[in-house]
């Protein structure tokens, strides 16, 4: 195993690298399309209701379904991939959102109505303000999610840590394939302590 | 001024408030009681439209509240919500800057009115500014409740049970400034409490609802010397001469010219307090110590 990394130095540092920006490009337009949905559903508890239950049916299916789903649609390589892991990271984030900004303090909500807040200030400075732990909660799932599913990005020819644990399984190379898979697990973990230890921090300050 | 024509807001339950008339001259403090439930916090959420009412009209400083836009209305009414509201995630400083943040104060200006408010409350700016609401006690949120209502100098006020957090002794303080203030200012208020002694001290007029309407609308001495019904009577409780008593003052009655013993009480007691002082001391007849004295026939005549 350390032998194979002393060996391929240059082909691990490119896959973990792929793998990185498979997850940070995903992770942010997960939550760039997320965030703004769940603003605007905020204030219409009938569409909040539906979104959050195709939200629930999105997060249940398994991501190499989304994946296998999504061949004919979007083809192979990094962006399909890219999409894929961004549809991983919509649920978790909106799910949360939609609760932070539903369950956001009713008193504040009403003082800021009563004391001549337009509804859009309200929602920016009050309630998603008030929302922000559990959108981060939100975020730390879909991180963790994301890191994960991308290493099913291989199959479509994405790239990323996959790789290595598919053409090491292809080779028989299983130095390669346990490299593969530590190393995806070491950077779940390390994506959950991280934003954990975040999160902690913050709610601190 | 506020004024309320017929009106009415059923909610999907049933209650609400009905066919209301009630109006408050300009300057002038209206405190709204009855029972829990009655419709008091829907009355003043008419007022500034968080409800539309069904039927009638409102009226605020002579305009057309429902032809405004609500938005910019709220900004020009102070509002306690009863449960206090305050932003959880903005320091106390920021909470009361809050409508003079929305009209684009300046900071110099805004810095200086936020302190002077929360003096106005009894707070230190220096120890609390910089504080969390949730560092502070529940009577002390109110407090910041009040300042922030007051921070951009709104002509109208609506207060909803804004005190009713703070100790006896801080509270009793803390009207007869805020009230004393309010007069010098010349605001309009409609505040509601569940405290009917509050209400008769700090109202002009005393409004009392119940069921969604309103039972009664009189001076706080008129409303204690004459209630409707049995109701009212009811809710003011037994003891509504005494309340009546203290809202008059030995100043207030005429005084006898003959020597009595005893310690002196001052013209400013209450007629309530001097008819306590003779129960205690089982006498008729209370020495003053602007001069002359007080006599149970005369407490007894100013009814
Ligand atoms: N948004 C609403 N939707 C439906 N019903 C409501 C709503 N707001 C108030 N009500 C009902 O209207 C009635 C009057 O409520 P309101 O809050 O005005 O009472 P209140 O006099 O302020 O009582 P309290 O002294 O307990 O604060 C109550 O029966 C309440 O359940
Ligand atoms: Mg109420």
């Amino acid at each position: 195993m350390i032998g194979w990394l002393r060996a391929n130095p240059d082909a691990f540092l490119d896959a973990l690298l792929q793998h990185l920006a498979l997850s940070v490009s995903g992770l942010l337009i997960g939550v760039a399309l997320a965030l703004p949905a769940a603003l605007l559903l905020a204030r219409r508890p009938v569409l909040a209701e539906w979104a959050s239950a195709g939200a629930g049916v999105l997060r249940t299916l398994p991501s190499l379904a989304v994946l296998a789903a999504l061949l004919p649609l979007l083809g192979v390589g990094f962006t399909p991939s890219v999409v894929a892991l961004a549809l991983l990271a919509l649920p978790p984030v909106l799910l949360h959102a939609l609760v932070g900004l539903r369950g956001a303090e009713p008193a504040a909500v009403e003082a800021a109505r009563g004391m001549g807040f337009t509804p859009l200030q309200s929602l920016l400075r009050v309630e998603l303000p008030l929302a922000l732990p559990q959108v981060f909660a939100g975020l730390r799932t879909a991180a963790v999610q994301v890191v994960s599913g991308a290493s099913l990005a291989t199959f479509i020819g994405g790239g990323g840590l996959g790789d290595l644990v598919t053409q090491g399984m292809a080779l028989l190379d299983i130095p390669q394939v346990q490299v593969g898979g530590i190393a995806i697990a070491l950077l779940a973990l390390a994506t959950e302590g991280g934003f954990g230890w975040l999160q902690r921090r913050w709610e601190r300050a | 001024m506020i004024e309320l024509r017929g009106v009415t807001k059923a909610w999907p339950g049933g209650a609400g408030v009905q066919a209301l008339d009630l109006s408050v001259p300009e300057g002038e403090c209206c405190a709204l009681i009855g029972p829990s439930g009655c419709g008091k916090t829907t009355t003043l959420r008419l007022v500034n439209r968080l409800v539309e009412p069904d039927a009638g009209s409102i009226r605020i400083g002579g305009a057309d509240a429902l032809k405004q836009d609500p938005v910019h209305l709220r900004r020009g009414i102070g509002y306690v919500i009863q449960e206090g509201g305050l932003f959880p995630h903005r320091r106390i400083g920021a909470n009361v800057a809050t409508v003079p943040a929305l009209l684009g104060w300046n900071a110099a200006r805004t810095r200086a009115r936020v302190e002077e408010v929360l003096t106005l409350v009894g707070l230190d700016p220096a120890r609390y500014r910089d504080r969390w609401p949730h560092q502070l006690s529940g009577g002390e949120r109110q407090r910041v409740g009040v300042a922030r209502a007051l921070a951009a100098d709104p002509p109208v006020l609506l207060l909803d049970e804004p005190f009713g957090a703070v100790d006896p002794l801080r509270r009793a303080q803390l009207q007869a400034e805020v009230l004393s203030l309010l007069k010098h200012l010349r605001k309009t208020v409609l505040l509601v409490t569940h405290d009917v002694q509050e209400a008769v001290r700090l109202g002009d007029s005393v409004a009392l609802m119940r069921g969604g309407r309103l039972v009664q609308h009189a001076a706080p001495a008129e409303m204690l010397a004459h209630p409707a019904d049995g109701f009212v009577a009811e809710f003011l409780g037994a003891d509504r001469a005494l309340t009546r008593l203290g809202l008059f003052r030995i100043r207030d009655v005429p005084r006898d010219a003959a020597t009595v013993a005893g310690e002196a009480l001052p013209e400013a007691t209450t007629l309530r307090d001097a008819l306590s002082a003779m129960l205690e001391r089982g006498v008729r007849a209370v020495p003053v110590t602007e001069g002359g004295a007080l006599t149970l026939e005369a407490v007894l005549r100013s009814r």
